[in-house]
């Protein structure tokens, strides 16, 4: 798996190289997920061209993913981003991350 | 199409997950003597790896459990049975639905049994609660 962030259109593109099944899936997520945590992207794109193989696995995978990027969308909107990141996904460091890249949003939303 | 097997192969293996690459692409490597085509194995190797998994989740829920595959070649089509000593299905119909998952938490699709219902010609399930689940499935290799 290998990963491109674009600073200034947000955008997180993720290219999977590996066979996606149910024992793969799960080091695939993990590092999904540390990615969509650090660099909180507006979207993600994912690019499955190098994949050879891919079962349901693959879907359950991406199915999951669009939940994340949505919650974390919708509470970007709300901004009630800290604590429902930190309810959700379980991770304080990205309450920390998100201060990092987006200082203003966020200092609007703690100031709420 | 003929009812004669012509080749067969057993296949027995221990429930760990890391088998289910090598499930796979063992089955696709005895069905390449019918001379698939690249999307044939590939459904194949898609619908054996949906059937093993299940075995691994739901039938042993990850504790160990033996999988076995038996697979036959007839002329113009091979038949794929995986069968498990897990835990059975209770309802068979309701667990075939697309989207149908027993297993929601782990992000399971719950479309294991649509995608080997798609990509095989025909599929069959057969299933005792407490005693395990046979999946028989047949794939038509077309000779041009
Ligand atoms: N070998 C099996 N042993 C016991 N239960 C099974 C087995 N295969 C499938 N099931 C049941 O059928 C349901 C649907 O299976 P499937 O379509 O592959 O979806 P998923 O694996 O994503 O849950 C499973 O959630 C499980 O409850
Ligand atoms: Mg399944």
């Amino acid at each position: 798996m290998e990963w491109n962030y674009k600073n200034e259109d947000k955008l997180l593109t993720i290219t999977l190289k590996e066979e996606i099944d149910h024992h793969t899936v799960e080091k695939i997520r993990r590092k999904i997920d540390n990615e969509i945590q650090r660099y909180m992207p507006k979207k993600v794109v994912f690019d499955f061209n190098y994949v050879n193989f891919m079962d349901s696995a693959g879907i359950g995978l991406l199915i999951g993913r669009y939940k994340i990027t949505n919650m974390l969308r919708r509470n970007f909107r709300n901004k009630e981003y800290n604590y429902k990141c930190k309810k959700n996904i379980g991770d304080v460091r990205c309450a920390k991350n998100y201060t990092n890249s987006k200082r203003e949003d966020c200092g609007k939303s703690r100031r709420k | 199409m003929s009812n004669i097997c012509e080749n067969e192969m057993k296949l027995e293996f221990t429930s760990k997950s890391n088998n289910e690459a090598f499930a796979r692409i063992t089955v696709a490597a005895f069905a390449s003597q019918l001379d698939p085509t690249i999307e044939e194995l590939a459904d194949i190797k898609t619908a054996v790896s949906e059937a093993v998994t299940n075995c691994i989740i739901h039938a042993y829920e990850g504790k160990e459990g033996i999988i076995k595959i038996l697979c036959q070649v007839f002329a113009g089509s091979i038949q794929i049975e995986i069968s498990d000593t897990g835990k059975g299905i209770e309802d068979i119909e309701t667990a075939k639905q697309p989207l149908y998952t027993s297993k929601p938490n782990l992000e399971r699709s719950g479309m294991g049994f649509t995608i080997m219902e798609s990509f095989m010609d025909e599929m069959k399930v057969e299933s005792i609660v407490g005693l395990g689940t046979k999946v028989t499935m047949k794939k038509i290799i077309k000779k041009e």
